[in-house]
């Protein structure tokens, strides 16, 4: 497909939903006007990590004004499970309880207000039972929530016992909040016959509408979930809009009444899931070149009180851990333990950008070792690069000449030479302030790790007026998945996008789909749209073909008309003109389109396979300044350079990057998840919980998308999946930060005082 | 319970409301005027952002019982009658300076009292100190600044960047 011209696909247009939200027009789930009667509800959290829950003390808060129903365990009418993965997930809890801010029960009342109150008045009794609070604990414990995942090559121990040098080294990486500007929230309305009808804040609403129907006990017939957009979703609401969804459908199912359920900010922190936290040990052997021979590496995700994803989130970890190097012989393990602590879940990345910690970490502290610099380690170890070879330890080929070029194109975008001179000069003069460059080459996967969650639908309608309705399974978080799906079915039928109408994700209209997730939303729902569209460009062309006596093959669509031989030839009928015709002559303007990825395997036995359709790649170039007298610091410039292959929206796809980025830097830098000793979140609202501000973004911050380089398998129109490797681009923050302080030992995240912490450590 | 009358994007309203109601609940629930969003429930995203006599307002940190005889501008009432954008929302939307867009309704606002406060014009650092009390988690503020320097010139009567956009 590529070299094909196009007029819609490649075009930085602007997100579909860009004039609603600046009018403050659009409408997100509690925007919705609420039918008469509809009630509220409020969460019952648990305030202890870890017990059995013996009574709940609910008279008080049913004699208050408004209440209507408290529901716990026992009033669920089907199963009280919202696992997404295996089914052992409690709602409510029953009888045990697993972590602070586990729900006990639910309050519905007239009023948000009177729900919220009444909540507050219910007690619970909790025969406390000793909580597991740490990683390493649980691994002390064995408590894993998952199988280890063990990738091996050769003999790592013979091959680090037989390099001329030895390292070893631990460290740690903090989970994340998603902190999605809009909470979570559904809104569910009892139908006829036990009908129930979900709108949700979600990326997965199949998931929603299954796990409904599981708590409700009906057939998922029953339920439709829909989404028209959400405001930030980032992983946080995939798995964790299904329960909030489940809660607000018992509620309805429950009272025979709408029920709406928003988590105020306090809740939503501490009740859903975070980006897991990672400890890891690794020792690596290699040469005086920094050629690393061998690594051994452990690494161990929190993965919370259940498994949830953390089995998706520890394979893309281990997948992820070499990111762009070669290492010959290597045996690396990934747990994930539970601990007495909120289920961690998808989060950006989905343990990708946790795993590609652990070759930095290996690259600095080896770089540090042998006094070369960070980058001349990397690049000498670069995935086909240098008689390097090609070949991932579990199997899979990536494209070394792209990895090498992303980072000699960075480098030189970066003027990293001069600029390195400068700030050995600044550093020299300044009594306190030190500066640091830090750089990131990244090597990302695309596809979901789970075979069958690479599929999508779509459903597109041609009206007689020549108007389009599109819908596919895909849903729309911010991320411009919709516009760019649009793009590609008016590029299909040759019109203008404003032609295209684009509908909320419903259940009803496209069943079984997968979530909006691991970046594959325009890969799979855009070839799903595509193959609709083209289905019925097939059945328009015949229609055509025939008024003219030409081949349907001969007919060509392109500025709104379809025209006999080429476009601007003497015959030709505008679209509309050509719909209403194919109506008279009864010929179906409505199809579906399926899409799944071809050429995915994966062995889980033998940890090997080409789990991937493609690979994405990226570098950028950071520069900090830190106060060594407070730790704090500041990023000064940011050059960033990712491969989207050959992007269907520029303007989204930047706009994605330097998110990314700076949703990264949060992650490494200033976020920091705070639990205390009993167990419980002590930053649960935007006071304690810094996310990146205004002023926290580097001041100079350029961006570009790798040129020419359209994807060399067939993708939608040569694209390639954006949503999540820039994430990874910020660990040059993380790096800049050691070279300015002088030392490769800096956990994250990389708060002031961890920073202080690693200068003391350092001497 | 308490009455309230204030002016909301040029029309006068009558309302009842608790003494604990907020003013961001007044709008959202009573008016239906629901651009005007809850993110933190705490004062500190600034999502809720309005105008109150012309200055910016985090709506869910003020009382509705307090706005008595106030003017008060959300995000619904800046277009003109003809759809006519305030430059500030065209230069939102023409900059691509919104993702999810749930943010968007408040930093409009916020942008807005901001550059008013600033009639000789804002640097882009001044920008970013401007909008520390909004918070944004999809796009990295980069558009955002770029598009608030490029309505301040507009609302400012300089060099249009959007017209030379549009050309």
């Amino acid at each position: 497909m590529d070299g094909i011209a196009t007029k819609s696909v490649g075009a930085a247009l602007r997100h579909d939903s860009a004039l609603k939200h600046t009018t403050g027009e659009a409408r997100y789930a509690d925007d919705i006007p609420e039918a008469l009667g509809t009630l509220h509800a409020a969460l019952v959290l648990s305030a202890v990590p870890h017990g059995t829950l013996t009574a709940l003390r609910n008279e008080a808060a049913r004699a208050m004004p408004g209440v209507v129903a408290i529901i716990a365990a026992a009033d669920v009418p089907g199963e009280n499970d919202i696992g997404p993965a295996t089914q052992k997930e409690k709602l409510f809890a029953d009888p045990v309880v697993e972590f602070a801010g586990m729900p006990l029960a639910m309050v519905v009342a007239a009023t948000r207000d009177q729900a919220l109150r009444a909540a507050q008045a219910v007690q619970a009794e909790i025969a406390a039972l000793e909580p597991v609070l740490t990683i390493e604990r649980a691994l002390e414990l064995g408590q894993d929530v998952v199988p280890p995942q063990v990738i091996r090559r050769c003999d790592a121990a013979a091959a680090i016992a037989a390099a001329p040098r030895r390292l070893s080294a631990e460290f740690r990486a903090g989970g994340q909040e998603h902190f999605y500007l809009e909470g979570q929230v559904a809104l569910a309305t009892p139908g006829e016959g036990g009908d129930m009808a979900v709108v949700s804040s979600t990326q997965h609403p199949s998931e929603v509408q299954h796990i409904v129907a599981r708590v409700l006990g009906c057939g998922y017939n029953q339920v439709t979930a829909t989404c028209r957009r959400m405001g930030g979703g980032f992983g946080g609401k995939e798995s964790n809009a299904s329960w909030v969804a489940a809660a607000a459908a018992i509620g309805a199912r429950v009272t025979g009444k709408p029920v709406k359920l928003r988590l105020p900010r306090r809740a939503d922190m501490i009740a859903t899931g975070k980006r897991h936290p990672f400890l890891y040990r690794w020792t690596a052997g290699f040469d005086d070149t920094g050629r690393i021979m061998g690594l051994e590496a452990l690494l161990a995700a929190d993965g919370g009180w259940s498994l949830d994803m953390s089995g998706g989130v520890v394979f893309r970890a281990v997948t992820h851990a070499v990111n762009c190097c070669d290492v010959p012989a290597l045996a690396i393990t990934a747990r994930a333990v539970k601990t007495n602590t909120v289920s961690n879940t998808a989060f950006r990345g989905f343990g990708g950008p946790q795993g590609a910690l652990l070759m930095e970490d290996v690259v600095h502290r080896v770089a540090a070792a042998l006094g070369r610099t960070p980058e001349e380690v990397r690049a000498r170890n670069f995935l086909g690069v240098g008689g390097n070879s090609d070949e991932l330890p579990y199997g899979q080929r990536v494209e070394g000449d792209l990895i090498a070029r992303v980072w000699a194109e960075a480098k030189a975008d970066s003027e990293w030479d001069r600029r390195r001179a400068e700030i050995a000069a600044f550093n020299a003069s300044h009594p306190t302030l030190r500066r640091g460059l830090g750089s990131m080459v990244l090597c990302f996967g695309i596809s979901f790790g789970i075979r069958h969650l690479n599929q999508a639908g779509a459903l597109v309608h041609v009206y007689s007026d020549g108007s389009i309705r599109l819908n596919h399974g895909g849903t729309e978080m911010g991320q411009g998945l919709f516009v760019k799906v649009a793009q590609i079915v008016a590029e299909a039928f040759g019109v203008d996008l404003d032609r295209v109408a684009i509908t909320a994700t419903s259940t009803a209209e496209v069943p079984n789909t997968a979530p909006t997730a691991a970046s594959t939303g325009s890969d799979l729902n855009g070839w799903a749209a595509h193959n609709a569209a083209v289905a019925i460009r097939g059945r328009m062309a015949e229609v055509a073909a025939a008024k003219w006596g030409i081949a349907p093959e001969a007919v060509v669509f392109a500025d709104n008309r379809a025209w006999a031989e080429r476009a601007g030839a003497n015959r030709w009928l505008d679209f509309g003109e050509l719909a209403k015709l194919c109506f008279i002559e009864r010929v179906s303007l409505s199809a579906t389109g399926f899409y799944r990825t071809p050429d995915i395997h994966w062995d889980p036995k033998a940890m090997k396979g080409n789990p991937f359709f493609y690979f994405s790649y990226g570098a950028a170039v950071a520069e900090v300044v830190v106060d060594t007298l407070t730790g704090e610091h500041r990023c000064l410039r940011a050059d960033l350079l990712q491969d989207c292959g050959r992007s269907l929206n520029p303007a989204v796809d930047l706009g994605q990057i330097e998110g990314a980025f700076v949703q990264g830097m949060g992650w490494l830098t200033c976020e920091e998840l705070w639990w205390d000793a009993q167990g419980r979140l002590r930053t649960v609202g935007p006071s304690t919980y810094k996310i990146p501000g205004s002023r926290d973004v580097p001041p100079v911050f350029r961006t570009r998308l790798l040129e020419s380089a359209p994807a060399r398998v067939d993708t939608i129109f040569r694209s390639k999946a954006v949503g999540e490797p820039p994430l990874l681009l910020a660990t040059s923050v993380w790096n800049a930060l050691k070279d300015a302080i002088g030392t490769p030992a800096l956990d994250l995240p990389a708060t002031p005082e961890r920073v202080l912490m690693a200068l003391r450590n350092k001497g | 319970m308490p009455q309230v009358t204030l002016t909301v994007n040029g029309t006068k309203h009558t309302v009842e409301v608790e003494a604990r109601t907020l003013l961001v609940e007044l709008l959202r629930e009573k008016l239906r005027l629901t651009g005007t969003h809850v993110g933190c429930d705490t004062s500190q995203c600034g999502a809720c952002v309005v105008h109150m006599g012309g200055d910016s307002i985090k709506a869910c940190t003020i009382l509705a019982v307090q706005c008595e005889g106030a003017d008060v501008t959300t995000i619904e009432g800046l277009a003109k009658a003809d759809g006519t954008l305030h430059p500030m929302q065209e230069a939102f939307r023409e900059y691509h300076a919104l993702q999810c867009g749930f943010c968007t309704p408040g930093m409009v606002m916020s942008a807005i009292d901001l550059v008013n406060k600033h009639p000789g014009g804002l640097s882009e650092q001044e920008i970013r100190e401007g909008l520390e009390g909004n918070l944004c988690r999809c796009t990295g503020y980069h558009n955002i600044v770029k598009a608030i320097a490029a309505a301040a010139d507009v609302m400012q009567g300089r060099r249009s960047e959007l017209a030379r956009a549009a050309e």
